[in-house]
């Protein structure tokens, strides 16, 4: 039994036209992803932007409402009527992608920091003062920060104000979304080295979503690579980067840039390889919707997206 | 995406030849006005570009990367601009706007960072386009220069070139709008091109797709480009020469694959071991001490990156960095490269945390 | 917009029930016996449930039918129709005047943004924020109608004008002027400051930087490119302009006691015609949202981003 359980969800947002607004379709943004994350491990969801990788995040969270399949939080079910209520739960906190956009500038960093304690935790104004300074601690900010407003504070240093509040509970798990993007590569560094240190310390479990392949090799245990809503393949660190199956997984690794500028050749020519392959190939790994497979296990680990055999 | 390729005029080589000197910047200086006194962003940077080759520029924001590019296009409304800035031989510094504007969308374009707002979004992806060869040509018929913009929008890749002419920039994706971007910067073939982070809004198989563009531009047109970007990845790819700026000044400049092998700045050093390498695996990131200091905080004399390396004696420093050939081709700024070490990962926690 | 329109009818109907008599009150001599009233109450329906009576009068309204003025003896439809072209052409002219007014002002001041000529009109446009437009109109009338006579002083035609002549036109033109041009005025103001703002606004969209880059001029970028994009949220604004108008006519048909919606709506009060009232709240209610209507429809005509398919 996993720690976070997500069998078949499935988003669909409605589009609406015409002038009594009725529904005419539906945008599968999420369709059909299941998946398990262990406790105190990172698993890594990895698409490109329209892949559905923020509506997952948000939608195990309760920011989207669920159009069907589970989510099983420790054992017991997380899902309200039609909606995820893991964001009522004290355990369960999310980073967001801006880190400019996502804190209230009219609110102190006290305030901010302070919003969850105060929701969930009774604690007089002292006790909640000295938790701010603690938490404030942990994410190396100083602890005269307590009475600047965001706007005070750099990029990363407002991405780990945004951490120090996702942490205040002392959840269990965290749903990072995109946490560096916006960030300078000397903050990134900081940022995600910071979470590295928490999750050992706390026994933090991470959804992390983005799309830089460099990061989430860095950072994640396990990973999935997700494309127009659908799963294309699942694995370990190692099944994902060292024997990619799908085509679509081969042509994100493939467009990563290389470091070595010795290997440019070689990296145009494996280039050039995964692009004739998915030329000729497409049909293999896609369906005629253009949309991938159903994932078939190809070792205890390694799910690929592949038409069913026979 | 087929380009045909012209064979090259011109093998390159290491080290500079004056007549294929495409753009010289001689101590541009370039400074912004906040409360009455003016701050360099810019300060005291000099480069060449040469034909048929492309400068990688790296730095994180507020190096004056992208300060740099606006100053060579005149784009600064309020800036101060000393230096100079020579464009095949003729000084482009301070030149009225009207004959600036004869030189800009023609023999020098730029490629935007961001392709959801670097495009009007009343006017068509045509007339767009359009709008760059009809300010260089007037002369040309309608219905040639229809003509040309949809042969540009071919040239870049954009499927259906007929039916985009006529879509605005919100029926497109992001990908495909810096398509559109691309087509107007190479409408007149530009001989400088200036691409500032063109692919860090793009995913990354977009991102390849792009920068093979720009490759194959490179050589269809022999055009010098610099590439501004923070990606070192991009940069190991893509470049010929790199140039480090790291607050407002050139720190390291050599040829890319010296720079890649040997890189002797502290903060080219630093920056290396900060990104994760998908090519081997690191336990932790190095991180640099501090944060970018602001326009108005930044020192001005001594190294300027010496308050991020605080473990660095003060004597390492010179007291007016300049620029050392170390080997020939190959600068860095001050000499505290030479005692430069990184420090111990434990000590570095009980520190990094202060700012 | 249909709900809009239902809902406020329902409003308007209720707060017409809850007014002191009805339809009957006025009319009936007082000798008349009540069990008469009463059985004429009876076949006029004026005893059904409300909702029965609400639905009547809806009916009666689709017709055209929005009864009696018992002030004029006459059918509200008619002396409102004779009212509303008044109004309808005073509310142009301001319009014009206020476009004339704004358009440049704004442009000015948005592009010379903290230059005398800017806070010149800046100054303006909080003057005009601060004065009340019955005291402005009213220093308008005393200045250009009664002490420099430029301008007629009541009326919406000079007495004795016979329609279709030429005079008559220009007569009516001459009484439209001074009303139009004091409403416009002070209209303008929050037009010229949104698009002075919009213009500073644009000023600085990434997009200005590539027209500046493909070597465009200040003037092409100005008209090609800053000025249509910051037009496009004053087109939207021109519903609500529209609905701002009404509650100005009010005042101004008053001051320069010129016949039209607003002086009607203002006589018909301080007169209880309260069958001219509800009709006169009731086309003004309709107005507000046929600007809000339109407002979406010009934008969708201007802006691409959001062109119904």
């Amino acid at each position: 039994m996993g720690f976070l359980e997500i069998k078949d969800l499935k988003v669909h947002f409605p589009i609406r036209a015409g002038l009594f607004n009725r529904v005419v379709g539906h945008v599968k943004a999420v369709d059909g992803v299941s998946f398990t994350i262990e406790e105190g491990k990172t698993y890594g969801l990895v698409g490109e932007s329209g892949s559905g990788k923020t509506t997952t995040g948000r939608a195990i969270i309760g920011l989207n409402d669920v159009t069907s399949g589970s989510i099983t939080y420790e054992g017991k079910s997380a899902l309200g009527k039609n909606k995820s209520i893991l964001n009522t739960h004290k355990d369960v906190q999310m980073i967001f992608q801006d880190p400019y956009s996502s804190l209230n500038p009219k609110k102190r960093v006290l305030d901010i920091i302070a919003e969850p304690l105060r929701n969930y935790e009774n604690l007089s104004k002292q006790e909640v003062r000295r938790r701010v300074e603690e938490l404030l601690d942990k994410v190396g900010l100083s602890p005269e920060s307590i009475f600047k407003y965001p706007h005070e504070f750099s990029g990363g240093q407002r991405q780990r104000i945004g951490v120090a509040r996702a942490i205040a509970l002392k959840p269990k798990l965290i749903i990072a979304d995109e946490p560096v993007s916006a960030l300078d590569v000397s903050v990134q560094a900081q940022v995600l080295n910071f979470m590295q240190d928490l999750q050992k310390e706390l026994n933090l479990t991470y959804l992390f979503i983005g799309h830089d392949l460099g990061v989430i090799k860095h950072l994640c245990d396990n990973i999935a690579i997700m494309y127009k809503g659908r799963y294309v393949e699942q694995g370990t660190k190692a099944d994902i980067f060292n024997n990619p199956q799908h085509i679509y997984t081969k042509r994100l690794i493939a467009a990563i840039p290389d470091i070595e500028p010795a290997n440019r050749a070689k990296q145009l020519k494996y280039r050039q390889e995964v692009q004739a392959e998915y030329e000729h190939a497409s049909d293999e790994y896609f369906d005629n919707e253009g949309l991938a497979y159903g994932l078939q296990p190809i070792s205890d680990t390694h799910l690929v997206a592949l038409p069913e055999k026979g | 995406m087929v380009l045909k390729i012209r064979k090259n005029k011109y093998t390159y080589f290491r080290g500079i030849n004056l007549s294929k000197t495409l753009l010289e910047i001689k101590n541009l200086k370039t400074s912004f006005r906040i409360n009455d006194d003016y701050y360099a962003a810019v300060d005291d940077v000099s480069l060449t570009v040469n034909k048929n080759e492309i400068l990688g520029i790296v730095g994180e924001s507020g190096s004056g990367k992208s300060a740099l590019a606006f100053s060579i296009m005149g784009l600064h409304n309020r800036a101060k601009i000393e230096g100079s800035i020579d464009f095949k031989g003729k000084s482009i510094a301070n030149i009225s706007t009207a004959k600036m504007n004869k030189l800009r969308g023609k023999d020098m374009a730029m490629i935007f960072q961001d392709p959801l707002t670097a495009l009007n979004p009343l006017m068509t992806v045509g007339e767009q386009i359009s709008e760059i060869i009809f300010l260089h040509n007037k002369g040309l018929s309608n219905k040639k220069r229809k003509g040309r913009v949809i042969q540009l929008i071919n040239q870049v890749g954009i499927p259906r070139p007929e039916h985009t002419y006529e879509q605005f920039p919100h029926e497109l994706s992001g990908g495909m709008r810096q398509r559109v971007i691309i087509a107007i910067a190479i409408a007149n073939q530009p001989e400088l091109l200036i691409a500032d982070e063109p692919t860090t809004a793009l995913d990354v198989t977009i991102q390849s797709q792009i920068l093979d563009l720009i490759k194959d531009l490179k050589k269809d047109m022999d055009a010098g480009i610099i590439l501004i970007t923070h990606d070192l990845g991009v940069i190991a790819e893509m470049a010929d020469r790199v140039a480090v700026m790291y607050a407002g000044q050139i720190v390291e400049i050599a040829d890319v694959h010296t720079l890649f092998e040997n890189p002797l700045h502290p903060y080219t050093r630093s920056l290396f071991n900060s990104v994760p390498n998908t090519n081997e695996h690191q336990d932790r990131l190095h991180v640099i001490q501090g944060i970018v200091p602001s326009l108005q905080n930044l020192p001005r004399t001594g190294c300027r990156f010496a308050t991020r390396i605080p473990w660095i004696d003060e004597s390492a420093h010179e007291k007016n960095p300049v620029l050392h050939e170390v080997i020939p081709g190959h600068y860095v700024r001050c000499t505290c490269h030479s005692q430069f070490y990184f420090p111990d990962e434990s000590k570095e926690d009980q520190k990094h945390g202060v700012s | 917009m249909i709900p809009q329109m239902i809902l406020l009818s329902i409003l308007i109907f209720i707060v017409a029930q809850m007014m002191p008599g009805d339809a009957l009150t006025g009319i009936i001599d007082p000798n008349i016996d009540p069990a008469a009233i009463e059985a004429q109450r009876e076949a006029l329906g004026l005893n059904n449930p409300w909702h029965i009576q609400y639905i009547d009068w809806v009916n009666a309204t689709l017709h055209g039918d929005l009864g009696q003025s018992f002030r004029f003896k006459m059918p509200v439809t008619e002396l409102v129709g004779q009212r509303l072209v008044n109004t309808v052409w005073l509310g142009l002219v301001t319009l014009i005047f206020t476009y004339l007014i704004a358009v440049p002002l704004g442009i000015t001041s948005g592009r010379y943004n903290d230059t005398w000529l800017d806070q010149g009109i800046t100054t303006y446009t909080y003057i005009g924020f601060a004065i009340p437009l019955f005291i402005f109109g009213l220093v308008m009338l005393w200045v250009f109608g009664f002490k420099l006579s430029w301008f007629p002083t009541n009326g919406s035609v000079a007495p004795g004008t016979e329609p279709g002549t030429m005079a008559f036109v220009l007569s009516k033109i001459k009484h439209l002027l001074l009303p139009a041009l004091s409403m416009a005025l002070i209209a303008t103001v929050s037009t010229v400051q949104y698009l002075r703002s919009e213009i500073i606004d644009t000023k600085q969209k990434d997009f200005i930087v590539t027209a500046r880059a493909k070597g465009a001029s200040e003037q092409r970028v100005y008209n090609r490119h800053i000025l249509r994009n910051s037009l496009l949220p004053i087109a939207a604004f021109f519903g609500f302009e529209l609905t701002g108008l009404i509650g100005g006519t009010v005042f101004i048909e008053t001051i320069f006691n010129y016949p039209g919606m607003g002086l009607l709506f203002i006589d018909s009060i301080t007169q209880r015609d309260y069958s001219v009232v509800t009709s006169v709240v009731l086309l003004f209610g309709i107005a507000s949202i046929l600007g809000a209507l339109l407002s979406d429809i010009i934008l969708s005509i201007v802006d691409p981003r959001i062109r119904i398919k």
